[in-house]
């Protein structure tokens, strides 16, 4: 089970800037490794982010095996309305993880 | 090395000759150059090239934080914030990151636009040697502001084999 770890504050006063930091558990295999039995291990990453405000995308983030293992990213956005934020991470071999978060805007 | 009839095993001078013998080695184990597959610094301008396309690239109004020595390359935090108001008219479309020597020159990219309120972000990235990152800012406008960082790198990330 993937695990992802999302930090939103519960409740912003209306036109607050907000920061929204996510984790997700995932290890970002490069392709560039070679394993002990000299066979090249395959890419495994995640490719996509993205984080979707009142079904507006607000940020996407396209990775590359240059990301660390197991993907930070923190950014930033406007609280305007009460609602959810979606998160969705995709990758190689199928990989698709959406999370989300409630917010409450006064 | 071999024992000196001259020098007493476990004398202060064996130590020292010793020690030195190890240090001459580790400096020459650290110059040599790792044969590898690199992305040239050429390919980073290319990349950059194909984002920037015939736009000028100006230094400014982008700040790239990473640390200027990093002990393992495996992990490196990354915050990059652009100088910008982020109105509807005037703020930052996309933020790219390139590099120097891991084996691709694209780290990431980022989009966001006046919703976010603020153009920072911060993530953590792979580096597989001491070199130069750069971060581009594409502004609403279509003009271009660049940063660049310099890191070393002690224990490079991406390279090592895996036990498995």
């Amino acid at each position: 089970m993937t695990r992802a770890l999302i930090n939103v504050p519960a409740t912003a006063k209306r036109g607050d800037i907000i920061e929204i930091k996510t984790l997700i558990s995932h290890p970002m295999e490069s392709g560039y490794r070679v394993g002990t039995n000299g066979v090249p291990i395959p890419r495994d990453i995640i490719t996509l982010f993205s984080c979707v405000y009142n079904g507006e995308e607000i940020f996407r983030a396209e990775l590359s095996p240059a990301i660390a293992a197991n993907p930070f990213l923190a950014f930033f956005a406007i609280a305007r309305d009460s609602g959810t934020l979606a998160f969705h991470w995709s990758g190689d071999n199928g990989f698709a993880v959406t999370e989300t978060a409630a917010i409450t805007v006064e | 090395m071999p024992d000196d009839p001259a020098i007493p095993p476990g004398s202060r001078r064996s130590f020292l000759a010793r020690t030195a013998g190890i240090a001459a080695g580790a400096a020459a184990l650290s110059i040599l150059p790792r044969p590898s597959l690199r992305a040239a610094p050429q390919a980073m301008q290319e990349l950059i090239r194909k984002v920037v396309g015939e736009a000028p690239l100006r230094t400014g109004k982008v700040r790239l934080d990473v640390p200027p020595l990093v002990e393992n390359g495996n992990a490196v935090s990354l915050i990059v914030s652009v100088d910008s108001p982020m109105t509807p008219a005037e703020h930052v479309k996309a933020i790219h990151i390139v590099n120097e020597k891991n084996p691709q020159p694209h780290v990431i990219s980022v989009t966001l636009g006046p919703s976010a309120g603020c153009a920072r972000v911060s993530t953590r990235i792979k580096l597989a040697d001491s070199q130069r990152i750069m971060a581009l800012a594409q502004m609403s406008d279509g003009s271009f502001w660049t940063a660049s960082a310099d890191v070393i790198v002690a224990l490079a990330a991406c390279l090592e084999d895996l036990r498995q």
